[in-house]
């Protein structure tokens, strides 16, 4: 039993250094499951919101999502979530619905989001106001320059939202 | 129906022994595997080959992640996103092009100590065909991979091998034609070479290795002096404790703690190159991008295909074809030329180590000179060699058949 | 001990392998170059003083220098654009702004003087054939020509920058001709972000009318260096550098002329493109080989411990 003992000891001892190097190897492994370099620096994405018209969704690209750029008109409600830019507010959001991630419709006429997956409706500052969708449309990072915002960093009225808990 | 333990804890021993016959499966496989203890390192190859294999497999599963099989495509997938933007894609790439060429060096080590100590004799021509199987898998396997990169030794040699496919004078120019979809080496080529290497291949290969193993378990592994053990008895003085009158030892784990300090000193080796030394396995020109308008001003195979190569040069086409194809097979016929009656190590087989020793010799002037310029002196040391090699097996049939009992 | 013996009869025989099929079989395939460490022995050493101020006005003057180049750090920009200059000269000609940091000065005298000479091209622009080189010869102020050209050589000097980064090294000696798409640069510099595709196209359509002319001038388009440095030897690249000619005899690659710390600047861009993971590889290289070596250390202990009842 005591030979037994030893031999586990020895035996034990490479097996556990081996582990070791097994986790080094588990971490490579991992990093090269990572994102690209090329992939996380095209995460940015810049929309000139000067040529934006009232009541018109525009849609643009960002990380391979739809991003919903509104310009509200006077009479849709001012909201915390806005995007303000001199005397203009928009609203600015990724166009999945939080229900299960279809692309909501703009319906101009009623100034709702619907989503024709499962009947979700969304108001023009994005909050759910009928049907299944949990939580508001989401907004992505921002930061504004301008008359332009850039997706994918955090500016400070970004920041602002955040801490408000407003962004999703 | 067998019997079944109502109270066995699932997932105990018991209870998976009972479904799956873990414990005989374990004392067949390993604890009561018997190994002849009178053997050295070089026994220790045939596990230093799997676990190549095994780096080979793994750090292709991730190259496989960002490579892109596409003639527009297959050098910047390797050469930029793999080398440069993958987390440790270099790394990968380094293992398994040095892993490559150095799983061709223990193969070779593992075929002559084969060779040397008679161990695909009485019983084991099995073990040998199969492992000239695997040979004959690994090379393919080899080939296939080394047009992946898409450089120019990738068209340059996907060009020039697919065309001995045309069997000389016979001028099969469909075939090379049929083999490569397409007239020259193009996407169609890269593509179906990607699946040969990533799929087809790896399955033989692995199928390769279970033949392999499976053929060593009846006829048991040679040792240092080829000597007859009886196996069963010998296992019975090892489990009686009589360890020091045993000839054997169990695989598990005493041949195996034997395996893996070799392995560990091997991998030291192996890692120095992956690291600091890595020019030999992926040579330079390879990183220059395919150009079918531009062959290379030097263009030959990896150094493990030199031989070979170099068999095929110094005749002319129709030769030199049938001269390469005798030394491809030649090998596989090795249990049967030999009509000696001894197992034993060379040096106790008289003139057979010195067929021995010209076998080696001349196989590495052949790798030697395959790879330089054929011109001069090198052509008609080339035209030698080739004939020594053709030459050595009537020799051995010969020298074996004078050979007496020992 | 019997296996040592066995080990030092595996080790001896690959090691003549390997000898075999890389150092000799490479000594035999390429010929041996020897490095001239950028001395330039050929050309003329410079024996005037040269006067900075005096070279100033020399390169400022009328049919000298700025015809054709542009000093862009002195506020003289090129007198047309790339396109337009690769369609007049062949190429486009370089910046002077920092040649005074990266180029022999005995290389920038000679080229003033006699510039296809200097950049090892003879045997391409042959004047009594009528084949002038793009770049004319300065043929003197009225003055001593050595001094002049001394003076001039003094002002590059003068107005170098004292840090020039690997890539601005490489886009002055190696990016008018090659491209470097690893780095997404062409010989127009480097690639713009283009939001829409038809900008992106009209762009890359100006990169192949340069492309044209360069192949018109050089008889085939110059290499995408990308690669380079994993394609050939440090020493293949450092000689062929140095004069092309000698390692391609032939080529209508010029002689660059790099100093000895100018080509150094380029090797490191060409390392940082093609070999980034060398730092990465060198820190961790040593770590995998200490922990094998105690793996094998450990199985050593293990080994002997189960082998010690069998003897």
């Amino acid at each position: 039993m005591k030979e037994q003992g030893r031999r586990d000891f020895m035996g034990m001892a490479l097996g556990g250094f081996t582990a070791l190097g097994g986790l080094g190897a588990l971490y490579a492994m991992k990093r090269s499951w990572d994102p690209l370099p090329s992939v996380k620096a095209a995460g940015f994405t810049t929309i000139d919101l000067s040529a934006a018209q009232e009541n018109v969704l525009n849609i643009e690209k960002w990380r391979g999502k739809p991003i919903f750029v509104l310009k509200k008109s006077a009479d849709m409600k001012a909201d915390d979530r806005d995007v303000v830019v001199g005397s203009d507010r928009f609203h600015v959001s990724i166009g999945l619905c939080t229900h299960l991630g279809c692309i909501p419709a703009y319906l101009p006429g009623e100034k709702i989001f619907r989503c024709a997956c499962h009947g979700g409706e969304f108001d023009a500052s994005g909050h759910e106001i009928f049907g299944p969708p949990p939580s508001p449309l989401e907004i992505p990072p921002f930061k504004l320059e301008g008359t332009t915002i850039v997706l994918g960093e955090e500016g400070p009225e970004f920041i602002k939202m955040k801490d408000a808990g407003l962004i999703a | 129906m067998a019997k079944f333990d109502e109270n066995a804890r699932p997932f105990s021993e018991k209870w998976l022994d009972e479904r799956l016959g873990v414990v005989t499966l374990k004392k067949v496989l390993s604890t009561e595997y018997w190994i002849p203890k009178d053997i050295n390192f070089l026994w220790a190859m045939g596990m230093v080959l799997a676990a190549t294999f095994g780096l080979l497999l793994i750090s292709g599963i991730f190259l496989l992640m960002y490579y892109k099989p596409d003639a527009a495509l297959a050098f910047d997938s390797v050469n930029y996103t793999i080398m440069t933007e993958v987390g440790y894609g270099w790394l990968w790439r380094h293992i398994h092009g040095v892993g490559a060429s150095i799983v061709f060096l223990i193969i070779y080590i593992h075929m002559f100590t084969g060779i040397y100590y008679g161990s695909y004799k009485k019983g084991r021509e099995m073990i040998w065909i199969s492992g000239m199987l695997l040979f004959v898998a690994f090379s393919a396997e080899a080939f296939s991979g080394y047009m992946l990169p898409w450089g120019q030794m990738s068209y340059w040699a996907g060009m020039v091998i697919t065309n001995l496919f045309s069997g000389g004078s016979l001028e099969a120019y469909g075939l090379v034609e049929w083999i490569r979809g397409d007239y020259v080496p193009g996407d169609a080529f890269l593509t179906r070479f990607f699946m040969l290497h990533v799929l087809l291949l790896p399955l033989v290969i692995i199928g390769l290795i279970v033949l392999h193993f499976g053929t060593l378990r009846l006829p048991h592994v040679n040792n240092q002096k080829g000597e007859e053990i009886d196996f069963e008895e010998a296992a019975e003085l090892y489990k009686a404790g009589k360890k020091k009158e045993s000839k054997v030892i169990p695989f598990n784990p005493v041949f195996l703690s034997k395996d893996v300090f070799v392995m560990g000193v091997y991998f030291i080796l192996f890692f120095y190159l992956v690291f600091y030394h890595f020019d030999f396995a992926m040579d330079p020109v390879n990183f220059d991008p395919a150009d079918g308008l531009k062959t290379p001003p030097h263009i030959y195979p990896e150094w493990y295909f030199l031989w070979s190569y170099e068999i095929l040069r110094p005749f002319n086409k129709d030769l030199g074809l049938i001269a390469f194809g005798i030394a491809q097979i030649a090998l596989f016929f090795l249990p049967f030329i030999d009509r000696s009656p001894n197992v034993a190590p060379a040096h106790k087989r008289g003139l057979f180590n010195i067929w021995f020793w010209v076998l080696l010799v001349d196989m590495i002037v052949l790798t030697i000179l395959g790879k330089l310029p054929p011109e001069g002196i090198y052509n008609d040391l080339g035209l030698v060699a080739a004939i020594v090699f053709l030459l050595l097996g009537p020799a051995l049939f010969v020298i074996t058949k004078m050979e007496k009992k020992i | 001990m019997k296996e040592l013996k066995v080990l030092a009869v595996v080790v001896f025989f690959s090691l003549l392998v390997y000898w075999g099929v890389e150092p000799f079989a490479h000594g035999q395939m390429h010929k041996h170059v020897d490095s001239d460490k950028f001395a330039y022995s050929d050309l003329p050493e410079i024996t005037k003083e040269g006067d900075a101020a005096n070279g100033g006005n020399l390169v400022m003057g009328a049919g000298a220098c700025l015809g054709c180049h542009s000093i862009e750090s002195q506020g003289m920009p090129a007198p047309m654009d790339a396109g337009t200059a690769a369609a007049s000269y062949g190429v486009n000609p370089p910046d002077l702004s920092n040649i005074g940091a990266l180029y022999d000065e005995k290389f920038l005298a000679e080229l003033i003087k006699n510039p296809a000479h200097a950049l090892n091209v003879e045997h391409k622009f042959d004047p009594a054939a009528g084949k002038m080189h793009p770049m004319v010869a300065f043929y003197g102020a009225g003055g001593d020509i050595d001094q002049e050209v001394a003076d001039m050589v003094a002002y590059f000097k003068s107005i170098a920058p004292k840090e020039i980064s690997p890539k601005e090294a490489f886009d002055n000696a190696c990016g008018r001709c090659h491209a470097m798409r690893y780095d997404k640069y062409t010989q127009l510099g480097d690639i713009p972000e283009f939001k829409y595709e038809k900008d992106a196209l009209a762009y890359q359509i100006k990169v192949l009318e340069y492309q044209d002319h360069l192949k018109k001038y050089m008889g085939t388009l110059p290499p995408d260096l990308s690669m380079i440095i994993r394609a050939r030897s440090a020493h293949y690249l450092e000689t062929f550098v140095e004069n092309p000619q000698t390692q391609l005899a032939g080529t209508s690659m010029p002689r660059v002329g790099l100093s000895k710390e100018g080509y150094e600047k380029v090797e490191a861009y060409l390392t940082e493109i093609g070999d980034p993971s060398k730092p990465q590889r060198e820190a961790i290289g040593p770590w995998v080989l200490g922990f094998f070596l105690i793996f094998s250390i450990l199985a050593f202990l293990w080994k002997k411990h189960q082998w010690r009842d069998l003897h």
